[in-house]
């Protein structure tokens, strides 16, 4: 394979990646966020979420192969949990775009993307882990990272921990 | 002909071919047997857990089970102030200190607008990239360990020992370093270290080569690794597998070229793959070159950066940290390359906290590992060690 075109740091890139998302899926992704750290936009009709990410990898124009992040987010002030996606086009265009989801805060659910990139199937399962909002129709949707009787998700932002866990006092 | 008694031999077909032919079928399909490898055994190189299903010698599917080593990285970064999260980067990649936290400072610094002074950059590159030699020693020390050669580990450990006494010299610390801050570096290196690493760099290459010739090319490590866990390149990228497990599979990708951070863009290395000559792409061995060739490649970039460092006169390695260090409200994704793979922060400010709303580590061998259920499909317990250790998983990182 040759060697990868190098990163764009530019935000016009991504802009452009987003006007050929924005054509097909018009009202269901929200307007670009053209900040200099992270460009991103937000995609509005969750239902659609795997259709949209299918799209952005096997576009001809767009090729996001890579899903270099998907972190879990809460959003206490508007009752909501999300997701943040990074992705980018590795060695092929090199551009990046971040995508952004959101979900209600209790029973949410977002469609499992772990189909369009393998890699989503851990980060799913540790942002359920740690948030607790649901993946639909992930193939294993388990803890990872706490045993799996734990209780609560810790990185809720009005977490609190556990008394005991099997008999052993938790905080200390 | 006499009539067979069938009764006590249990499940056996009996079917006469002619008059004194008669053919017995045992059925013979083994038992499943489930084998929980680890998590205390060595070969898994820390507290992973793998759940094979095996019939006989064949693991038909291999289910890591992680969790023993969470520590809620992401929780304790939400409750301290920025400066204060750079000592627990250390201790999630133990084994490359300098690169986590470099890619942690290189990532908060995008949201700070600060200017490093070059000096540290050049001190910055020179650490992390004798850290990744040190972290590169011990993956391919140990990865002969598991394979059964036990020399090369202790060439791999002797050597690495010179490196941890330069890092130890700078920072104070062997391992946990707390040495790249935010913005700058805890304290100037020693008067005479630049002379020390070039002796060590002189010292070093003669021995890469040794020990290049004792275990790469070693017939029965080849055998043992060659054509072993093949990675077709596009299901990696898939993976999001990153570093020399990508590399591995041919892909001309790193983070030090691809997605420049630091002074990297003004020095010559190459990016090392494998050429197939000797391995076979996207198999153990593969991964295990990328790694020999980039100690390599990482002398040549220590060479050019003692080169190019300016002189020590009048230098403040804090000059450029703020007094508070409080980002502009946005998000970011910041990532270096580490020796293991990409490992990235996003991390969430809100512009009034000098805490941050959320970091989350992506950890390079986490996403490595992920694979593993795929990679394990149809490989004999032997093989399966051979492919944990061509991973390279340090638990502190999968784990956080």
């Amino acid at each position: 394979m040759e060697e990868g075109k190098v990163y764009s740091q530019s935000v016009a890139e991504s802009a452009a990646a987003y006007a050929i998302i924005k054509e097909k899926f018009g009202d269901a992704i929200s307007a670009f966020d053209a900040n200099e750290t992270m460009p991103f936009f937000e995609v509005l009709d969750v239902a659609r979420w795997q259709e949209i990410a299918l799209f952005l990898r096997d576009n001809g124009k767009l090729k996001f192969n890579y899903m270099a992040c998907l972190s879990g987010v809460d959003y206490p002030a508007e009752e909501k949990l999300g997701i943040v996606c990074n992705l980018e086009s590795l060695g092929e265009l090199g551009h990046r775009l971040a995508v952004k989801l959101k979900c209600a805060r209790n029973g949410g659910s977002i469609p499992t993307v772990s189909c369009v990139w393998h890699t989503a199937n851990w980060h799913e399962r540790e942002a359920y882990d740690m948030f607790g909002m649901l993946f639909t129709g992930h193939p294993d949707m388990r803890r990872i990272l706490c045993p799996e009787d734990w209780e609560g998700f810790p990185l809720r932002k009005d977490y609190k921990v556990q008394e005991t866990y099997h008999g052993i006092k938790v905080p200390y | 002909m006499q009539e067979l008694d069938t009764a006590g031999l249990g499940s056996v077909r009996v079917t006469r071919k002619s008059d004194n032919v008669v053919v017995l079928e045992k059925d013979l399909a083994t038992e499943q047997m489930v084998l929980a490898m680890g998590p205390q055994h060595p070969s898994t190189h820390g507290v992973l857990k793998l759940e094979c299903l095996t019939d006989g010698e064949v693991v038909t599917e291999a289910v890591p089970y992680l969790g023993y080593l969470h520590r809620c990285f992401e929780k304790y970064c939400e409750n301290v102030d920025y400066p204060a999260i750079v000592p627990y980067t250390d201790r999630m990649d133990y084994l490359s200190g300098m690169n986590s936290e470099m890619a942690f400072s290189v990532a908060v610094e995008k949201l700070l607008d600060i200017e490093i002074p070059r000096r540290v950059e050049f001190i910055r590159v020179i650490v992390a990239e004798l850290n990744r030699i040190a972290s590169h020693l011990v993956a391919i020390g140990t990865y002969g360990i598991d394979l059964g050669a036990f020399t090369p580990f202790l060439f791999c450990f002797r050597d690495r020992e010179h490196i941890l006494s330069l890092l130890e010299w700078a920072s104070g610390a062997r391992m946990l370093y707390n040495y790249i801050w935010i913005g700058g570096l805890a304290n100037d290196v020693p008067a005479d270290f630049n002379k020390r690493v070039r002796e060590f760099v002189a010292y070093f290459r003669p021995q890469a080569k040794e020990l290049y010739r004792l275990l790469t090319e070693n017939e029965i490590f080849v055998k043992r690794t060659k054509g072993i866990g093949i990675m077709p390149a596009d299901v990696a990228i898939n993976y999001g597998w990153s570093g020399p497990m990508l590399r591995g599979s041919g892909v001309k990708w790193d983070l030090r070229r691809n997605d420049p951070y630091s002074v990297y863009p003004e020095l010559e290395f190459n990016v090392a793959v494998p050429d197939g000559k000797f391995s076979d792409i996207g198999d153990c061995l593969s991964r295990h070159i990328v790694r020999a060739l980039e100690i390599d490649e990482s002398l040549k970039i220590i060479e050019q950066c003692i080169d190019k460092m300016p002189g020590a006169e009048g230098f403040d390695p804090k000059s450029a940290i703020p007094k508070r260090i409080r980002p502009k409200e946005g998000e970011v994704y910041g990532r270096a390359e580490n020796p293991r793979g990409e490992l990235g922060f996003y991390i969430q400010s809100d512009g009034k906290s000098t805490k941050p709303l959320r970091c989350k580590a992506r950890s390079s061998c986490f996403v490595n590992l992920s694979a593993m259920k795929d990679l394990s499909k149809g490989q004999l317990i032997p093989d399966l060690v051979a492919i944990i250790g061509s991973i390279d998983i340090v638990l502190g990182e999968v784990d956080r």
